[in-house]
């Protein structure tokens, strides 16, 4: 019998499909967010450096706030910029 | 007990000796308030991501201490304030899980565990985004990629001969390869 991976498609049936966001902090267990971590945080900024809301992210409300802390934390100590282009 | 952690940035144009007594003299501070040292964190000179006081680098401490109360920290930004070698300062107070990952990060656990998890969440995360990080790339190729490089890639063998010979007659010539040839002909319909 074939099964569905042996079906050809001859478009990609995946993309209509909607993506489930998560919040990646409940998800793995992360309690702490680092300031220190520059890269860390930079999944959460755009090229500007302004940081992502929720809607894209997927953070839950209470590690989002954690996030945007360690954010404006890090820009202080000038780990992360305040303002900029091409970041990424 | 209360745990706090001060992380301060050093004027990179003094000395090395200069710079380490700078950070010393703030360790011997807290020491002498009766604090306990938990760790001194010297990260080195790094490139600042926007420049302050014309400076385009600077050489970043954390110094992690603990004690029964908060009366030091005000005594210890005042001098941080005060002092000409330190270019920026933040003092903040540590939850239990800050002081955690703290250890955590000391022993080793969160830069290994953190990196599993960076490409897990970036793989997922970059395209939702739109656009991906740095490591988003290969993490992204794989997840939707490996069925058609997996099954064309035998495909991609005979791909020439079909395509020399009509489709159709490679079908019929090699009924066992039918999955190859029809993905061959599926390729070609694209």
């Amino acid at each position: 019998m074939a099964s569905r991976d042996d079906i050809k498609f001859l478009s990609n049936p995946k993309i209509g499909q909607k993506r489930t966001k998560y919040c990646r902090f409940k998800k793995f267990g992360i309690k702490h967010i680092d300031y220190r971590d520059a890269d860390f945080l930079l999944q959460f900024v755009n090229g500007q450096g302004k940081i992502l809301p929720r809607r894209i992210t997927g953070n839950s409300l209470k590690y989002q706030r954690k996030v945007s802390t360690a954010i404006k934390r890090a820009r202080h100590l000038a780990m992360l910029p305040y303002v900029t282009d091409m970041l990424k | 007990m209360k745990n706090y952690e001060v992380t301060f940035i050093v004027d990179p144009v003094l000395s090395g000796d200069e710079i380490k007594a700078t950070a010393q003299t703030y360790v011997d501070q807290i020491k002498g308030e009766g604090f306990e040292i938990i760790h001194v964190d010297d990260m080195g000179l790094r490139t600042l991501a926007y420049p302050i006081n014309r400076r385009n680098s600077g050489v970043y401490f954390t110094v992690e201490f603990q004690g029964p109360n908060g009366e030091l920290i005000d005594k210890l930004e005042l001098a941080l304030r005060r002092d000409e070698r330190i270019m920026r300062f933040l003092c903040i107070k540590l939850d239990k899980y800050g002081v955690k990952y703290n250890e955590d990060k000391r022993k080793g656990l969160i830069g290994k565990v953190k990196k599993k998890q960076d490409k897990k969440g970036r793989g997922n995360n970059a395209p939702a985004k739109g656009k991906g990080g740095p490591n988003s790339g290969p993490r992204r190729g794989p997840a939707p990629a490996p069925k058609r490089p997996a099954t064309p890639a035998p495909a991609a063998k005979e791909a020439p001969v079909a395509k020399e010979v009509p489709a159709p007659k490679a079908a019929v010539a090699t009924p066992k390869e039918a999955p190859a040839a029809k993905t061959a002909v599926a390729e070609e319909e694209e």
